[in-house]
């Protein structure tokens, strides 16, 4: 059991449980023929299967119990407003099976030549009163009761009083907001805390303008026709939000250092803190001439890096690999498409830059709050 | 005739009454007109259309999660106003308030109901996204409807937020602290901004942590008594306020959009 704790702790470090996942990602939502072809070979595809669920939930549910019977992780896992991130957990994997198990059907059957299952004979309609009136009812009593058991045995928590003298450590923002808090460690607030929160926002508003898959795929599951954008957008929300706040509750403790979920929340764990500017790197490792004072000559191989990353990488993705896409959705839907893609990619790049190099900053202007 | 009359069901002489007639005109809906009169007479049931396509009503369609989010919404405006009767927005009165809610009010679980209810309603939010999402219904003709739908979250994400400073407890004002400190760098508007310092008239900079966003947020340069007040108006008047504007834009919308999404 020790054994087997110990490895779960080892696998959870962000570098390996994030790599792992991120690999495994594009044969659990294949994105292309090649991953689908490995998707089905491997058996990847048993997962949105019934048995698939089943086998998803009993493993969740075993690591909890586990947890639950562990001294550390059991004081994490308990904490009354932990309770919303296990329902978290079970009802995302749920809803996402849900809808991926649909839509496999709803593949299936248009591959027959069939409609999807969603569709039913325009003039055969049924009346909301009493069919859809008795469901939302139903539907409300169930959901309050379960609110109300929840609400009597789990009592809201209350702590000490505020005092802005002690600061707990960690301090934890609201765990809808720790998927940011944990980018925190990759990026400046100005980054984490505004820009990147502006552009989920906005890049989750402009999904429809810029998708390209058939307005016709409305309205059902499916999963087939419009692989891309699923595998997108459920990175996204699957591993740069919801993973990220499942790591920021549960693995994160004092001082934002990683613990494994069996480990002690030791608040005195020594991490060396080794990171090193791109600037350092160039300067100072490299040509060994040591830091310009010149703040824009010092700084300009990472300006240089990110106009490449923004400004000559899109025309490249444009000229050799996605010219089909762009001859599609002409220039104006591209580029916006390009930079939210980009934008979202350069969360799990600083992460392996970081990881690999211990690098800090692509660009590092403390003097002006200008550090990426 | 009197005879015939005393056969009636309790149900039906209850239908046939003048005052259940006054209330809903068509009487006990039995036949296909008056289950649509149902609907269609009712303020708040004629949000729904008086007629679906049958995969519209499975649970396995939507799996409930806009309708879910509303409800929860309703029960949280509820209970939240049953709170304000005990909680008083300053720092002396805060925390006790929150105290007696839980040791001297009868049956006390507002709280919990609230506090429960808010976790929940973030949940069936991102749920109900993920619904739209995967059934493509945010293509159009409902893209506007989706972008409506995204600020719904950023608000109830906000609504959470600015509640979870009220108990005025450590984890409050820490995770409040936690948050708005990213406001202090907001670019040129906050003082730890890039850019700021660009803001500047000759030596005299405009943006400092006395005249920032986090300034504005907190009404001070730190959580304190302003910021109570300050998230206490918001969270209990403000964000409700634009959060009912855009639902009730939400929902006509999906009228409006041809009703819910379905294969063609
Ligand atoms: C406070 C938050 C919200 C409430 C109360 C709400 C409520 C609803 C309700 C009751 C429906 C009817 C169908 C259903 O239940 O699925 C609906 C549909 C819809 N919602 Fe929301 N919603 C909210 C947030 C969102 C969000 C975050 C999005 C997307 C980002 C969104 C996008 C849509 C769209 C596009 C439809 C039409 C779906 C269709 O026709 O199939 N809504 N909403």
């Amino acid at each position: 059991m020790d054994a087997l704790k110990h490895a779960i702790d080892l696998l959870s470090a962000p570098t390996i449980s994030f790599t792992l996942i991120t690999v495994l990602f594009p044969f659990v939502f294949p994105p292309g023929d090649w991953f689908e072809k490995i998707h089905r070979k491997l058996g990847f595809w048993r997962i949105w299967t019934k048995p698939g669920l089943y086998i998803s939930l009993v493993l969740i549910t075993l690591f909890f119990i586990m947890g639950y019977y562990d001294p550390n992780f059991n004081i994490t896992l308990t904490k009354p407003d932990n309770f919303p991130i296990i329902l978290l957990v079970y009802s995302v994997v749920i809803c996402t099976w849900l809808s991926m198990y649909k839509a496999y059907e709803n593949d299936k059957r248009m591959d027959r030549g069939e409609k999807p299952a969603e569709y039913n004979d325009p003039d055969d309609k049924v009346l909301v009163w009493p069919d859809l009136v008795y469901i939302e009812f139903i539907a409300l009593i169930i959901f309050m009761v379960f609110l109300i058991v929840w609400s009597v045995l789990v009592a809201a928590p209350l702590e000490e009083p505020a005092n802005p003298a002690a600061t707990p450590n960690p301090s934890k923002a609201p765990w809808y907001f720790l998927g940011l808090q944990e980018m925190l460690v990759y990026y400046d607030p100005w980054l984490a805390g505004v820009i990147f929160p502006g552009l989920i926002i906005v890049g989750l508003m402009a999904i429809p303008y810029i998708t390209t898959s058939s307005d016709n795929l409305s309205g059902f599951y499916s999963f087939k026709e419009r692989r891309v954008g699923i595998f997108l957008f459920m990175y996204g929300f699957l591993i740069l939000w919801i993973f990220l706040i499942f790591i920021g509750t549960f693995f994160r403790g004092p001082n934002w250092n990683f613990f494994g979920p069996f480990e002690y929340w030791d608040p005195h764990k020594l991490v060396p803190l080794t990171n090193v500017n791109l600037s350092e790197y160039f300067w100072v490792k490299w040509i060994k001439t040591g830091l310009p004072s010149n703040i824009l000559l010092r700084e300009s191989i990472g300006f240089i890096s990110v106009i490449i990353y923004l400004g000559v990488l899109p025309v490249l993705l444009a000229k050799y690999v996605l010219n089909d896409f762009l001859k599609k959705v002409g220039p104006v839907k591209f580029s916006f498409f390009v930079f939210f893609g980009l934008s979202m990619l350069s969360l799990p790049l600083k992460m392996y830059l970081r990881w690999m190099f211990n690098l800090k900053y692509i660009i590092a202007i403390p003097e002006w709050f200008f550090n990426i | 005739m009197s005879k015939k009359k005393s056969k009636q069901t309790l149900i039906e002489r209850m239908g046939n009454s003048q005052i259940w007639k006054s209330i809903i005109r068509s009487g006990i809906p039995r036949t296909r007109r008056q289950r649509m009169h149902a609907i269609l007479g009712s303020v708040f049931l004629h949000l729904h259309p008086a007629r679906l396509p049958k995969h519209a009503v499975k649970i396995g369609y939507t799996w409930c999660m806009g309708g879910l989010s509303f409800f929860l919404f309703v029960v949280l405006t509820i209970t939240g106003i049953m709170l304000m009767f005990y909680y008083r927005p300053t720092v002396e009165y805060a925390y006790t308030d929150i105290i007696d809610l839980g040791e001297q009010v009868p049956l006390g679980i507002m709280r919990e109901l609230h506090r429960w209810g808010a976790h929940a309603m973030v949940l069936t939010v991102w749920l109900h996204m993920l619904r739209v999402f995967m059934t493509g219904s945010y293509k159009p003709p409902r893209e506007f409807n989706w972008g409506v739908g995204v600020l719904l979250m950023t608000i109830t994400l906000f609504l959470s937020f600015t509640g979870y400073l009220l108990p005025w407890d450590q984890l409050a004002i820490w995770a409040v602290t936690v948050g708005t400190n990213m406001a202090r760098a907001t670019p040129f508007l906050g003082n730890e901004g890039p850019g700021a310092a660009m803001l500047a008239i000759g030596d005299i900079n405009l943006v400092h942590a006395g005249s920032d966003v986090r300034f504005a947020l907190l009404g001070g340069r730190f959580v304190g008594e302003a910021t109570l007040l300050r998230f206490y108006v918001l969270h209990c008047i403000g964000v409700p306020f634009i959060a009912m504007i855009f639902m009730a834009v939400h929902f006509w919308r999906i009228r409006k959009d041809g009703g819910i999404s379905g294969p063609l």
